[in-house]
């Protein structure tokens, strides 16, 4: 389990834009670089990053070895109704990670 | 080994040196034809993407990065996506993100890597269907990509 640091005012009002930072440990490796034995390291890194809020997707990241290890994502979305928002990272491997996090709407 | 040879062995090796660099990297060349598999030819314009990047980066292996785009982000004239390019790594594509009505504003915070000093291109993506970029250069002290892991 990979782990997630998530940043989610825990109300707002509503019609607010929130900011939502988020933080995720994962080495991005980008399959450019040579390991000791001098042959390339394979790619690994996360491809997709998506927030669901309230089973509407209202944003979504398509992430390239350019992005720096423990990728660090911030954006923005508007505080329609209480609920909760999904996180999800997937990419090389197999890799998904999921995190949830709740805001009351006024 | 006579002067000769060793003159051909130090060129040869000084090409053998140069050589994966060039192949690995994007250019400015690849970097426009990223642009246009996203635009599809359409014209685009310059302003309302603001890049806000450090012009002097010491660390190539995380630099922080924010685009922000004059947008009301109303149903009908929002933005659509974010596309950021680079002409020097690897690849010439760094992220694209898809945004909408709900996202408020068109704002979008993150860190990349870069592997030598060059320009930064971000592209936005309209409701209209219209493109609009924002450029910035960069100085790297330190490259990513090229340290050797021990």
């Amino acid at each position: 389990m990979a782990s997630v640091l998530v940043n989610v005012p825990k109300t707002a009002k509503r019609g607010e834009v929130i900011e939502i930072k988020t933080l995720i440990a994962h080495p991005m490796e980008t399959g450019f670089r040579a390991g000791p034995n001098g042959r390339l390291i394979p790619r690994d890194i996360i491809t997709r990053f998506t927030c669901v809020y309230d089973g509407a997707e209202v944003f979504g990241l398509t992430l390239t070895p350019a992005i720096a290890a423990n990728p660090f994502i911030a954006f923005t979305t508007v505080a329609t109704q209480s609920g909760t928002l999904v996180f999800r990272w997937t990419g090389d491997n197999g890799f998904s990670v999921e995190e949830s996090a709740s805001i009351s709407v006024e | 080994m006579s002067p000769s040879t060793r003159r051909a062995f130090v060129i040869g090796s000084a090409i053998a040196a140069v050589m994966p660099l060039s192949s690995a990297r994007a250019t400015p060349e690849q970097m426009r034809k990223a642009i246009e598999a996203v635009t599809r030819g359409a014209k685009i314009n310059t302003g309302k993407v603001t890049l806000d990047i450090p012009p002097l980066v010491e660390n190539g292996h995380t630099v922080p990065l924010s685009v922000t785009v004059d947008s009301p982000m109303t149903d009908a004239d929002h933005v659509r996506a974010i596309h950021i390019f680079n002409e020097n790594n690897p690849q010439p594509h760094v992220l694209h993100a898809n945004l909408g009505p709900r996202s408020g504003r068109a704002l979008l915070s993150t860190r990349i890597k870069l592997n030598a000093s060059q320009r930064i291109v971000a592209i936005a993506e309209l409701s209209d269907g219209g493109f609009w970029s924002g450029a910035a250069e960069v100085v790297v002290t330190l490259a990513a990509c090229v340290e050797e892991i021990v």
